[in-house]
């Protein structure tokens, strides 16, 4: 069921109702039977997958806190009798039954998702090396498998490492796996964040409801007037290679770049708005980022849920364990200090950067886009100190102009690596960005061209305005949330613009007869 | 905690150890730091530094970090 729908407004509508007719002990359930009815219009096989990671994981979960729980006992009875060595002995045996149940739970799951994501991509591979002729499986990837993995996989490890107790209910936790409103594209909650609203209590609360459908609309808007009406240029764009050269490399960065950040962040919108509605807090996964000065902090402002997946399951991790931890003695004692102190840091980015591209897609140009973000991260830090001279002798670098030119400068180079996504081929991406630099047809721009992509001139003005007012959005964010001040003004005005609003999305949304809004583009994630 | 001192002054120089508090939140030591600062004391102290332990709580002070040393030695 897609977000952008009569059907899920029905539905939203008629489970917000019941929702806070129902006693409050039993709203999560509700959720819980939402989650499930809206998840159905997937497919039962689809259904088979999300269970299967639910109830495995709430087990291992079980099992875990079962060890730990047992553990403490025993320390608790017995810890007087032991001394330290035979204290530490007995929770390093311990350590070993819990991470072997871990390590059993991320193997099935992330099995279960290398086998039907990557399968294919691996057949590929040994076709091409070996000049083979297997078949493809062509699996079909059940909705949010990405996502809602990922989550589990968080509670999971987050579990044996002690920061929390497991759930209990395997009901309960199947919720916290399948949360309707997350489950297409995210954000990836964490359980202890995410737990402190889900189960409720929620007494009805005008606040919530009014600021919920105001991110609600807010996220139609970036979706069905922008996103989905831009979905025709970018794919005639990147669709003719050999025809749309040069400037149409360029413009194709731009309106991609808008279409995946009214997409991502307008569904995002769309489902922090809808779990406020519902009296939960689900967390934030953009902070404007187009308003970020440099790559590295473009990433802790886009995706944030994902970035900090990574950074706490796998970077981390990773740089501290004690193979690494060898790695860098090692690199320190035969490379020096300077390189040594770089090899872990930059062995675990690259790692991570490979992993965030595999984990958007099983194709090449997915992993070298993870690739390039890397490089251009490491070579930013390495180049941190060169700046930092850059801007203490050049005062002007300081100012809000400069500032201004550091988001264009981060905005272009993000946009053209983000460009392999809709090119799909590596060679050819960056042969069409090589002729940037060799086709010189900038003139395209302003004879018309433009306007035999697909969209008339009309839609280009709609595209634009409504850009306009993302952007004063955006810069008026900077004085806190803009619906906070909506709230204060008089009820008429906010229920005009509330219509006015809806009235615009229903006018300048882009469908028409038999629409089917364009599937948001994270979901295929 | 001399020898963490020292650990930290050779890996990050020209910081005040003893008094600063926001070595994280004020963006003093970086990620490289960090991972430097966790090889060296996983060295020198004989122990093991979890990730879920690299928290700001744990990195803002030399005083913080002092602390998980010796509890992670108790445990």
């Amino acid at each position: 069921m897609s977000f952008v729908s009569f059907g899920f407004i029905a539905f939203l509508a008629a489970l917000i109702v019941l929702y806070y007719i129902v006693p409050k002990r039993v709203q999560w359930m509700l959720l819980l039977a939402g989650s499930v009815f809206f998840y159905a219009f997937a497919g039962w096989k689809a259904m088979i997958f999300i269970a299967v990671t639910a109830l495995s994981t709430w087990l291992a979960g079980l099992l875990i806190g079962r060890r730990a729980a047992a553990r403490d006992a025993y320390l608790k009875e017995h810890g007087g009798e032991l001394d330290r060595d035979a204290k530490k002995a007995y929770k390093a045996r311990v350590k070993k039954q819990t991470y072997l149940i871990m390590a059993l739970c991320l193997a099935l799951n992330l099995g279960i998702l290398a086998v039907i994501k990557y399968t294919d991509f691996g057949i590929s591979i040994l076709n091409g090396i070996f000049r083979l002729n297997l078949g493809y499986f062509r699996f079909a990837l059940p909705m949010g498998i990405s996502f809602y993995i990922f989550q589990s996989m968080g509670y999971i490890i987050d579990v044996y490492r002690g920061k929390y107790a497991p759930e209990k209910n395997p009901a309960r936790f199947a919720l916290f796996v399948s949360f309707f409103p997350q489950l297409l594209q995210g954000p990836i909650s964490r359980f202890d964040e995410l737990g402190k609203t889900l189960y409720g209590p929620h007494a009805f609360d005008w606040n919530n409801i009014s600021k919920g459908a105001w991110r609600v609309l807010w996220g139609y808007f970036k979706k069905v007037i922008v996103a989905d009406r831009l979905i025709t240029v970018v794919t005639g764009l990147a669709g003719g290679p050999e025809k749309y050269k040069g400037v149409y490399v360029v413009a194709l960065v731009f309106f991609y770049a808008i279409e995946l950040y009214a997409d991502f962040t307008g569904g995002i919108d769309i489902t922090i708005g809808v779990a406020q509605m519902l009296g939960i807090e689900v967390a934030e996964n953009f902070d404007r980022p187009f308003f970020s000065l440099n790559i590295t902090e473009y990433w802790r402002r886009w995706h944030i849920t994902m970035g900090t997946w990574f950074r706490d399951y796998i970077f981390y991790p990773l740089s501290v364990s004690p193979r690494m931890l060898k790695i860098s003695k090692w690199s320190r004692d035969k490379l020096g200090q300077a390189i040594g102190k770089r090899v872990p840091v930059y062995l675990s980015t690259i790692i991570v950067w490979f992993v965030t591209g595999l984990w958007h897609g099983a194709a090449w140009n997915f992993i070298v886009w993870g690739l390039l973000n890397c490089l251009v991260i490491i070579v930013s830090q390495e180049l941190a100190p060169l700046y930092q001279r850059f801007h203490k002798r050049f005062k002007f670098s300081n100012t809000k102009g400069y500032n201004v030119f550091q988001m264009f400068r981060t905005f272009w180079l993000m946009g053209f690596i983000r460009v392999l996504d809709v090119y799909r081929d590596v060679p050819v991406t960056f042969r069409q960005v090589g002729t940037v630099f060799t086709h010189w047809n900038w003139g395209r721009l302003f004879d018309g061209s433009l306007l035999k992509l697909g969209l008339g001139w009309q839609d280009f003005v709609v595209v634009l305005l409504a850009c306009g007012v993302m952007l004063a959005v955006s810069i008026m964010q900077n004085k806190g949330q803009v619906r906070d001040r909506l709230i204060r003004r008089p009820a008429a005005i906010r229920a005009a613009l509330f219509v006015l609003i809806v009235l615009l999305i229903m006018v300048f949304g882009a469908y028409g007869i038999g629409y089917d809004a364009g599937q948001f583009i994270y979901v295929q994630f | 905690m001399d020898e963490l001192l020292q650990i930290l002054d050779e890996i990050h120089g020209g910081v005040d150890y003893e008094n600063c508090t926001t070595l994280i939140d004020d963006g003093i030591l970086d990620s490289f730091d960090i991972i430097s600062i966790i090889t060296e004391v996983s060295s020198a102290f004989d122990v093991q530094i979890p990730a879920n332990e690299i928290v700001p709580d744990n990195f803002n002070s030399a005083a913080a970090l002092w602390k998980l040393i010796e509890r992670l030695e108790d445990e």
